[in-house]
C-alpha cells in the first residue's frame, strides 16, 4: 500500500512537521509520497524530494493554492486517492481544517491527531486533553489521519526523489481568502524549538509579557509560548497558545512563568524533557510535573535568573 | 437566516477523567457533564445574530435551533442552549459513542429539512478532541468551510470569517449557506438567568432517531484500549534560581 503526506509549508520554504510526518507514514508503508501544495512552491517540492524514504513528491501549483485552503486542498486531493491508500496530514491549522474535509468525501472516519503508529491500520492518539491514550483499529479502505508532528522524529535529507507535476483544481470555490496577519517571528516556531518560554495569567498585561517573557526567551534562543488566559487578555497573540486546543509542543526545556497548569494547558507541554516552573503558589498543579519548581514571585525571580544565566555565560 | 447550532454533551471541563481499569474506556458515572465549551461559544454566537450584539444588528438569524445527538439526558444540553436563547431543538437519540462521520451524516440530514443558511460548531469535543465533523458537514454538503472562527461579519450576502491559524489570523470570504466552527476568543458566552431557564422548559424539542434520518451510525472504528498516560515524574522543588540554574545544566538543557 502507498501512502501519501501533505508537506506543510508558506511556499517559500517546507516545514520540519512534514519530515516528522514522513517518519509516521512509513510505520505504515514503504511506498511514502509527498504532495506539495502551493503556489510558486517549486523549491518547496525540491526540498521534498531530499527527504529520506520518499519515494516521489506530487507538486500541484496554483493560485487556488496559494493560501491552501480547504476546498480547494479536498478537490486537489481526494481524486488523488484513487491512488493511495491512505493519507497523512499535520495536525496543524492546516491539515486539521482540510483532512477531514477529504474523509468526508471519501466517506471515511479519520483519525485525528496521531501520537503513535502501531501498523497500518492501528494508531494511538491522546482523548480528553491526553488524559487518556486511545489505541484504535481502522478498517477503512482508505485511513486518512492527522499526525501530531512533535510525537515522531524528523526524517532526515539524503532522498532524491522524483517531483512529478499534478493539476491544480480550477475551482470555483465558495469561500474566497480577503486578507491575513501572519505574525512575523525573529524567534524560533513555537511547535519546532528545542527551547520553549511561556507566560500565563500572572503577567498581568502585554508590556509586562514583553518585559518578563521575551528577553528570558532570548537568552536561552526560546520560542514564545502562552496560556489561554494570557492570550484572552491581550497578553500574547493567539498563535502563542499552548495546549488542548492550541499548539502541541514537545522541547527539550519549557519554562512555565506564572501559569497555573490547568488540564488544558498540560495536554500541549507535558511531554517536553525538563519542565521548568516559576510560580508564586506553592499548591499550583503545575508543580505536580515540573522537573524544577521555584516557588516565588517572578518579579524578583526572572530578573535573577537572567543574571545567573548571564553569569554561567549564556 | 435560519442558524442551526450542533451542541454536544460532554464531560464538564474541569474534570478529570478516570480511565477504566479493563482499559475498555473512561469511566463517566456520576459525572457532572455539559455542554461542550466551544459550542457555549456557537449557540452564544447565534443568539447575539438573533437579538444584536457582537457586532451583529438584531434579525441577523431569524431563528436558532439546538441539535444534540446522543442519550435522553443530552435533551439537557438541549435546555441550555434554549435557557441561552436558542428558540427550539432537535434531539437525535442515540446510545454510546456516535463517530464524527456519523454526526456530520445525521447533521446533513437535518440541514437538508431545515435549509439554514448558516451552521455554527464547535472547533472540537474536548471529550473525543477529533476537530472533525464541521469540516465533514461542510463536504458533504458542499457548502464553504471557516474553521476556527474569532471574528464573523455577516454583509451583502456573505459572511466573512476571521480565523485562527499557526501563523496568525486569516480572513475568509464564505458564500452562503456556510459552515463555521468556533474557537475560543469569537465571544464570551453568557449564563442563563433563572427566568431564562425557566421559559426554556417551554420552548419546543423534536426527538428523532437515527433511523427516522436514514443514517447507519456503526462505528467503523474500533476500541483496541483505553489506558493511562504515561506518568511524568514530577514534583521536584528547588529553594533559589541558583539551584535552578545549576541543576538545568546537569540535565544539560543549557
Ligand atoms: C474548552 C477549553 C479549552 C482550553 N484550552 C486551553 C489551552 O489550549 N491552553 C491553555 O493554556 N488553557 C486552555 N484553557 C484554559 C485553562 O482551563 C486555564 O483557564 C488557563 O490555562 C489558565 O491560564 P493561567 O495558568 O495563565 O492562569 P491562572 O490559572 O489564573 O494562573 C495564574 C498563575 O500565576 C500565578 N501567579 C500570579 N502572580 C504571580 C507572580 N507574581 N509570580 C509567580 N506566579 C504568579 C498564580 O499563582 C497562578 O498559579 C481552556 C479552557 C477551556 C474551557
Ligand atoms: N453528538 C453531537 N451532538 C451535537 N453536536 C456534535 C456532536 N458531536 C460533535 N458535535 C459538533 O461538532 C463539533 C466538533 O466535534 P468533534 O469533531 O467531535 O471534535 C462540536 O463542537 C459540536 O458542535
Amino acid at each position: 500500500m502507498a501512502v501519501l503526506v501533505v508537506a506543510e509549508h508558506d511556499n517559500a520554504s517546507l516545514k520540519d512537521a512534514t519530515h516528522k510526518v514522513v517518519t509516521a507514514a512509513r510505520a505504515m508503508s514503504g511506498d511514502v509520497d509527498v504532495l506539495v501544495a502551493g503556489e510558486n512552491a517549486a523549491a518547496v517540492a525540491q526540498a521534498a524530494a531530499k527527504i529520506a524514504g520518499v519515494r516521489k513528491v506530487l507538486h500541484a501549483d496554483g493560485a487556488a493554492l496559494a493560501k491552501q485552503m480547504a476546498e480547494p486542498l479536498e478537490a486537489l486531493i481526494t481524486p488523488l486517492m484513487a491512488n493511495y491508500d491512505g493519507v497523512l496530514f499535520p495536525a496543524t491549522t492546516t491539515g486539521k481544517n482540510a483532512a477531514p474535509r477529504v474523509a468526508a468525501k471519501l466517506d471515511v472516519m479519520q483519525v485525528s491527531g496521531v501520537i503513535g503508529v502501531e501498523s497500518a491500520d492501528t494508531f494511538v492518539r491522546p482523548i480528553y486533553a491526553g488524559n487518556a491514550i486511545l489505541t484504535v483499529k481502522s478498517a477503512e479502505a482508505k485511513k486518512v489521519l492527522t499526525v501530531q508532528p512533535t510525537a515522531f522524529k524528523t526524517a532526515g535529507d539524503g532522498g532524491a526523489a522524483s517531483v512529478e507535476q499534478v493539476a491544480a483544481p480550477a475551482g470555483p470555490f465558495k469561500s474566497a481568502f480577503l486578507s491575513d496577519e501572519i505574525v512575523k517571528l525573529d524567534r524560533p516556531e513555537l511547535t519546532a524549538a528545542k527551547r520553549v518560554v511561556s507566560g500565563g495569567r500572572a503577567m498581568g498585561s502585554a508590556d509586562e509579557f514583553h518585559r518578563v517573557i521575551e528577553p528570558l526567551a532570548d537568552k536561552l534562543g526560546a520560542a514564545v509560548g502562552a496560556s489561554r488566559a494570557a492570550v484572552d487578555a491581550g497578553y500574547a497573540p493567539n498563535d502563542y497558545q499552548v495546549g488542548q486546543t492550541g499548539k502541541v509542543v514537545a522541547p527539550e526545556l519549557y519554562v512555565a512563568i506564572g501559569i497555573s497548569g490547568a488540564i488544558q494547558h498540560l495536554a500541549g507541554m507535558k511531554d517536553s524533557k525538563v519542565i521548568v516552573a516559576i510560580n508564586k503558589d506553592e499548591e499550583a498543579p503545575i508543580f505536580q510535573i515540573a522537573d524544577f519548581g521555584l516557588v516565588a514571585d517572578y518579579k524578583a525571580a526572572v530578573p535573577e535568573l537572567m543574571a545567573e544565566l548571564e553569569k554561567a555565560g549564556i | 437566516m435560519k442558524v442551526l447550532v450542533p451542541v454536544k454533551r460532554v464531560l464538564d471541563y474541569n474534570l478529570k477523567v478516570r480511565v477504566k481499569a479493563d482499559g475498555t474506556g473512561v469511566d463517566l458515572s456520576n459525572l457532572k457533564m455539559s455542554m461542550n465549551p466551544f459550542d457555549e461559544i456557537a449557540v452564544e454566537e447565534a443568539v447575539r445574530m438573533k437579538e444584536g450584539g457582537g457586532g451583529h444588528p438584531a434579525g441577523t438569524a431569524t431563528e436558532v435551533v439546538a441539535i444534540s445527538i446522543g442519550p435522553e439526558q443530552a435533551q439537557e444540553t438541549i435546555r441550555t442552549a434554549l435557557a441561552m436563547g436558542a428558540d427550539r431543538g432537535i434531539l437525535v437519540k442515540a446510545e454510546g459513542e456516535v463517530e464524527p462521520l456519523a454526526v456530520a451524516k445525521l447533521l446533513k440530514a437535518i440541514v437538508d429539512a431545515e435549509q439554514p443558511g448558516l451552521v455554527i460548531l464547535g472547533k472540537q469535543a474536548i471529550d473525543d478532541d477529533s476537530n472533525q465533523v464541521g469540516q465533514m458537514l461542510a463536504a458533504l454538503l458542499d457548502w464553504p468551510q471557516a474553521t476556527f472562527a474569532s471574528k464573523i461579519v455577516v454583509a451583502g450576502g456573505k459572511i466573512n470569517v476571521t480565523r485562527e491559524i499557526d501563523g496568525g489570523l486569516q480572513t475568509l470570504s464564505l458564500e452562503t449557506p456556510a459552515i463555521v466552527t468556533t474557537d475560543l476568543r469569537l465571544n464570551e458566552p453568557r449564563y442563563a438567568s433563572l427566568p431564562n431557564i425557566m421559559k426554556a422548559k417551554k420552548k419546543p424539542i423534536d426527538a428523532k432517531t437515527p433511523a427516522d434520518l436514514g443514517v447507519d451510525v456503526a462505528p467503523r472504528l474500533t476500541v483496541v484500549k483505553v489506558a493511562d498516560p504515561p506518568k511524568r515524574q514530577g514534583g521536584a522543588k528547588v529553594k533559589t534560581v541558583q539551584d535552578l540554574v545549576a541543576g538545568l545544566k546537569a540535565a544539560g538543557v543549557i
